[in-house]
């Protein structure tokens, strides 16, 4: 009994001793075995950095792990030698692989002869992380034109806006691959998923924030109700999703293709190009429709909107609906281009509020760009640092953006207070 | 089922070392939240920063009590960087920073370059020998009568942080009751006026943030010390939500608040852990298919939904009253 104590701060004080992965990297060519030393094998687990270690002069690596599981286990294709290269290119990484307790699991990479072990020059490899941080900056970008909206009309910092990117996500999971679902592929399942996302939204709205703004619960109050939310339904999600995380059976693995000397898979270029076209479509909606021009102007200036005889409440409401479905498609692409996780949409919030901050709360176009330099930032800082910390660089430069410009690129003074 | 044992989970949780560093956490947030109207969202950080900063410093070669010092000096450290680029504009950004803060330092300390210092995942164990040399109970021991007993280990460290806890009230209350206590209230209450006044707005919330940090650094120390280990995966954001919930149910703005919030907050939630735990092994719920791990996370939905019902319907808590709480627009 007084064990369960301390589950509650440290559920990870009872790992277990012993638990390794481990293996030996051959290069082999006809005949002829040779160990390959020097590679860097990477382990995760839930998508998140576990340890890393290179192979030694006999090929042999080994990596302990905290406890008994499912990781994922990468070999790091550019730090193969010159004249070596993976046999099969898609295998780089394992994405599940088992250890139980105590064990030492072995995990296995074909190697072979090949031309170049790397990617090609330092220029070709900066231009691919280019191409990986527009994705990035495409998906933040679906995440974040609803929170600054949603901000800009409400004044509220919805926390639970991460929760509706992972309900995308999990909600064409289902439709897609569920046992229960109905088994559509994935671009078909994305459509009920964007639009049970918005219904989300607008139930979010018309069954929680609205009344509570009828009784006049303060902003202060309501971030902390919104912090409640995100809580909440991510524990649901937790519950009926699982905690493992998930691939679609569609886009899951490409093969990368070669365009203009670089590599990369064909959904990054799917992803990039198809929310531009989204993009430009709310800049329309925004710009043209009475609906976007009204949006714009409640959140510019709420009593001047109404007196001018615009239905507030109703501009809110579709508000909520729209951000909130864009948030679904941003999920749904996001679980394309990664996995599907209980806590994916949390994970990226971070992100989307380095966008936003960057950008100026409660601008729509200012979170369009806002999103697309955090996404490339935080990926070509990986061709200097830490990969496994490439999400601090958007903390730091949401924070400078708060001591040089708090308002954001486009944002106005008078909204920081 | 074993309603006793159901029941006496929960009333040792409470009254166990968990519950003691929680309420010492819970008084750092209040004064930060409940007095000066700063929201925090990543009090869990300032934790961390106690309990590596403890446990480094151990690693290194220091005493334990060299360490302790070196822990809550990190806790009001992180204040100071977190507030200089937050606390001149709106309320919102500081939350925004504070939450993205916690996530990540947890990455950093887990990730491989700060290994050598954090020791990655595995953290860093066994760092509190002196603390334990003082222990004056048989370690093994049982202490207590029938049900309710606790080992003579988990008795001393709840007796240590519960005299903290005591200490920190009596702190708490004398601060708030000074000419420092009524400048920070009304920093809550008008920003504004505070200035027309001639007062440093910005400053005053600087050292309530310093201050609730030095606080929250404490209460994660005490936890490391007795658990003889820090890993980052023990600072995961929920910490920071569920202290929310402590604050709010006991009284954000009271001296008395986080410290019931804290017994009650410990004794339901072990209580339901041990009540669901016992009901899914009794088959309460295969007709939803849920497992022991799903049945565990129920009370972790009902923590957030609760939070938003208190909040809604009874945002001053227990014990607060609605003049001591930020209800007005910011």
């Amino acid at each position: 009994m007084i064990a369960t104590l301390a589950l509650i701060a440290f559920p990870a004080a009872s790992q277990a001793e012993g638990e390794t992965i481990k293996g030996t990297l051959e290069k082999i060519d006809g005949d002829v075995r040779e160990p390959v030393a020097g590679v860097t094998i990477t382990v995760e687990l839930d998508g998140e950095f576990i340890a890393s270690a290179e192979s030694n002069d006999e090929g042999d690596w080994e990596i302990p792990v905290p406890g008994a599981g499912t990781y994922l286990v990468r070999l790091e294709v550019d730090t193969l030698p010159d004249g070596v290269a993976l046999t099969d290119p898609d295998r780089f990484e394992l994405p599940a692989l088992s250890v139980r307790e105590n064990q030492n699991k072995t995990a296995r990479f074909n190697l072979g002869a090949g031309l170049s072990g790397g990617t090609g020059s330092t220029f070709n490899r900066l231009v691919e992380l280019l191409v990986i941080g527009l994705k990035l900056g495409a998906i933040i970008a679906m995440a974040s034109i609803g929170l600054s909206l949603i901000f800009g009309v409400t004044g509220l910092v919805n926390f639970a806006h991460g929760e509706m990117v992972t309900m995308g996500a999990v909600i064409a999971y289902f439709f897609h691959l569920s046992p229960l679902g109905p088994g559509w592929p994935l671009l078909v399942a994305a459509v009920p998923a964007i639009l049970l996302v918005a219904v989300f939204g607008w139930v979010n709205e018309a069954g929680l924030w609205r009344p509570l703004r009828r009784r006049r619960v303060g902003l202060i109050a309501m971030l902390v109700i919104s912090i409640g939310l995100s809580f909440a339904v991510r524990n649901v999600i937790n519950i009926m999703f699982g905690g493992e995380p998930k691939t679609y059976g569609d886009f899951a693995v490409q093969q990368p293709v070669e365009v203009l000397g670089i590599q990369t898979v064909p959904k990054n270029m799917f992803i990039i190009v198809f929310t531009v076209i989204v993009l430009v479509g709310v800049g329309l909606f925004l710009q043209r429709t009475k609906m976007g021009t009204a949006m714009r102007a409640v959140a510019d200036n709420r009593d001047l909107a109404e007196s001018s005889g615009i239905d507030v409440e109703r501009v809110i409401l579709v508000t909520w609906v729209v951000g909130a479905g864009l948030a679904g498609l941003g999920g749904v692409l996001q679980g394309a281009s990664e996995t599907v996780q209980w806590d994916m949409g949390f994970k990226l919030l971070l992100l989307i509020f380095a966008a936003v901050v960057l950008g100026g709360l409660g601008t729509a176009y200012g979170a369009m760009v806002g999103a697309f330099i955090v996404g490339v930032t935080v990926e070509m800082s990986t061709f200097w640092i830490d990969a496994n910390v490439k999400n601090a660089v958007a903390l730091g430069v949401l924070v400078i953006m708060l001591l040089v410009r708090p308002q954001g690129l486009l944002g106005t003074r008078e909204r920081i207070g | 089922m074993d309603w006793g044992d159901i029941l006496f989970d929960g009333v040792l949780a409470a009254l166990g070392p968990a519950g003691a560093a929680y309420a010492l956490s819970a008084m750092g947030l209040n004064l930060q939240f409940g007095y000066t109207g700063l929201l925090n969202f990543g009090h869990v950080a300032f934790m961390m920063a106690g309990a590596y900063g403890t446990a480094i410093t151990v690693d290194a070669g220091g005493s334990l009590w060299l360490g302790v010092i070196v822990g809550i000096a990190s806790g009001a450290l992180l204040g100071m960087l977190l507030g200089i680029p937050t606390l001149r504009l709106r309320a919102d950004y500081l939350a925004i920073v504070t939450i993205s803060i916690g996530e990540i330092m947890r990455l950093f300390a887990r990730s491989g370059f700060a290994e050598p210092l954090t020791g990655g995942v595995f953290g860093i164990q066994a760092f509190a020998g002196e603390f334990f040399d003082l222990n004056p109970f048989a370690p093994g021991a049982r202490y207590g009568w029938g049900e309710f007993v606790f080992q003579g280990r988990a008795l001393f460290v709840s007796l240590v942080g519960w005299a903290l806890v005591g200490l920190g009230v009596i702190v708490t209350w004398k601060l708030i009751r000074s000419p420092w206590g009524r400048v920070v209230r009304a920093v809550r209450e008008d920003e504004d006026a505070v200035r027309s006044l001639g007062k440093n707005v910005f400053f005053y919330k600087l050292q309530a943030l310093m201050l609730g940090g030095a606080f929250g650094a404490l209460a994660g120390l005490l936890l490391a010390i007795e658990q003889q280990n820090v890993t980052p995966n023990s600072f995961e954001p929920r910490v920071t939500f569920f202290l929310y919930v402590v604050v709010i149910v006991g009284g954000a703005g009271t001296v008395i608040g986080p410290v019931i919030g804290s017994l009650i907050f410990q004794f339901l939630f072990f209580f339901f852990d041990s009540f669901m735990g016992s009901a899914q092994e009794q088959g309460w719920f295969d007709w939803a298919g849920f497992d022991a791990t799903d049945a565990a996370q129920v009370k972790l939905v009902l923590v957030g939904a609760g939070l938003m019902a208190l909040m809604a319907f009874r945002p001053q808590g227990i014990f607060g009253s609605k003049e001591e709480m930020l209800v007005g627009d910011t």
